[in-house]
């Protein structure tokens, strides 16, 4: 597996970007965080659990999901047209399948719980980058929660498997040219949204899929870190 | 959180915030005619030709400034183009939910359009690339983070401040493209600060820069758009009226915020 390929930013096959991670940006909301992967920075907010408008929406057993991704029109080099899209729709979707696994919202019948995500810079990974954010967010809000959720982007280039591609890599055209495997799982290892672009074997995708399972558990410590400081232990206000 | 949040401001606050008034007094302490503390923070998003995040106390905005090419309009064949949107996310407020743009939005993004443009701030004739074929679009585009009342004010500042911090990326003329990674110069403005300041009508009150709770108790509100004086742009808003003697009142205090804003914004530009 091991080609001679080099990153171009010079990083190892394993290594994420520079990334940190930030919780408590948006006072209105109920939860927010921010989530920065190299260039790539999206923020969340969480609103609810409120009741559900409109009513027949509403689920008598347990509480929604309801996530919107958006990516700011200048947040691309080619402005994008402001609003909802095929794709910004399916993003949510797939994030609201991301997050609910670890939701406990059985308790929240006839509401909703709202997450907004926002993407302000982009550079490749927005989709993972927002479901750290919106997980976080959704910690910070109080919302029961089983477990957390961690996600990040293997990519194959030609044939070699990476973690965290870039914008640079993703457009990568040589050889077998770029593989992009958006990857979320739980920090027990249940995979919760899982996506395929490209041309790779199961051997190698269970390859990526090991990658992806330890770059998780390096995003987790960061967002577990960021949710803990947090907590003002000092008794003040906010 | 919780099941039924009052995100309205109650009637009781309502009184409360005029009583306050009447002894020239507001909740945060501030007079009637004094801004926020305002944080101007430059270059938040790198893909963008110029954009700048803008905090008015708790309220805060992002605004981007995009440029592409386009043919121009027929009546200016020879000027660049101006697109102003701005987006009210749900993100920044419970209030906000989703779906079509709803009239503030609207009404934002053409309020700061024409400021822009009736200013001249923009010098529109030197972003043409080829008469009658090509221009360059900029678009300024505006998004909440936070609305704490004023966004208006704040999206004005922010798109100033964007335009001020852009740069117009390299248009390669063989290939007929845009190279987003390569930039010929600053974006031609002229020596201008073009905000848009508000000034509410609450009681027989003027106040500016309203949070949250003031702006839904306000009554009427203009909105002025200037630059050293000169005014370019104005809207009155909202179904409350203004005497003659309360609008020159009003453009006393716009002169006097403006002045603040110019020192205040122009010194963390730098």
């Amino acid at each position: 597996m091991t080609s001679n390929f080099k990153r171009p930013d010079g990083r190892k096959f394993d290594e994420l970007r520079e990334f940190e991670a930030k919780v408590g940006i948006v006072p209105n909301a109920d939860g927010s965080a921010m989530y920065r992967s190299g260039e790539t920075i999206a923020i969340a907010a969480v609103y609810g659990p409120k009741k559900m408008h409109p009513q027949h929406s509403q689920n008598p057993e347990k509480g929604t999901l309801r996530c919107t991704y958006n990516m700011n029109s200048f947040s691309v080099s080619e402005r994008i047209r402001p609003g909802p899209s095929r794709r910004s729709t399916e993003i949510s979707k797939i994030t609201e399948w991301a997050l609910e696994p670890v939701l406990m919202l059985d308790k929240f019948q006839n509401m909703v719980v709202d997450v907004h995500i926002n993407i302000i810079q982009a550079d490749a990974g927005t989709r993972c980058a927002g479901i750290n954010a919106a997980a976080m967010a959704l910690a910070h809000a109080g919302i029961p929660m089983k477990d957390m959720v961690s996600s990040v982007s293997v990519g194959k280039l030609d044939k070699t498997i990476v973690v965290d591609l870039s914008k640079e890599e993703e457009d990568y055209e040589e050889g077998e040219g770029p593989t992009d495997i958006p990857i979320s799982m739980t920090h027990s290892g249940d995979i919760t949204h899982f996506q395929l672009d490209g041309k790779i074997d199961s051997k190698q995708l269970m390859e990526a899929v090991e990658l992806a399972k330890k770059s998780c558990e390096q995003i987790y410590e960061v967002q577990k870190k960021a949710l803990k400081d947090s907590i003002d232990l000092t008794g003040g206000e906010d | 959180m919780g099941g039924e949040e009052i995100d309205i401001t109650t009637k009781v606050t309502a009184e409360r915030i005029k009583k306050y008034l009447e002894q020239g007094k507001r909740f945060d302490g501030r007079k009637t005619d004094e801004f926020r503390n305002i944080i101007v923070e430059p270059n938040v998003s790198n893909k963008a030709e110029g954009s700048v995040k803008v905090k008015v106390g708790k309220t805060e905005v992002i605004v981007g400034v995009k440029m592409e090419t386009a043919t121009p309009y027929p009546d200016s064949p020879n000027k660049g183009n101006l697109m102003v949107t701005a987006e009210f996310l749900p993100l920044s407020s419970s209030r906000i939910e989703l779906g079509p743009p709803k009239f503030d939005s609207i009404e934002t993004g053409r309020i700061i359009d024409r400021i822009i443009r009736e200013s001249k701030f923009i010098e529109l004739e030197k972003l043409c690339i080829k008469e009658g074929e090509k221009v360059w679009t900029v678009f300024i585009d505006i998004y909440t983070i936070n609305d704490d009342g004023n966004i208006l004010d704040a999206a004005g500042i922010g798109a100033v401040a964007a335009l001020k911090l852009a740069k117009v990326p390299k248009y390669d003329e063989e290939k007929e493209k845009v190279d987003y990674k390569e930039y010929t110069g600053k974006l031609p403005l002229k020596e201008m600060n073009p905000f848009t300041i508000t000034v509410h009508k609450i009681g027989k009150h003027l106040i500016v820069d309203p949070t949250r709770e003031e702006e839904d108790v306000s009554e009427a509100r203009i909105s002025v758009g200037s630059s050293e004086g000169i005014i370019h742009s104005l809207q009155k808003g909202n179904s409350g009226c203004f005497s003659a003697e309360e609008i020159k009142k009003c453009f006393e205090i716009v002169e006097k915020s403006w002045k603040e804003l110019f020192k205040k914004v122009n010194a963390q530009l730098k």
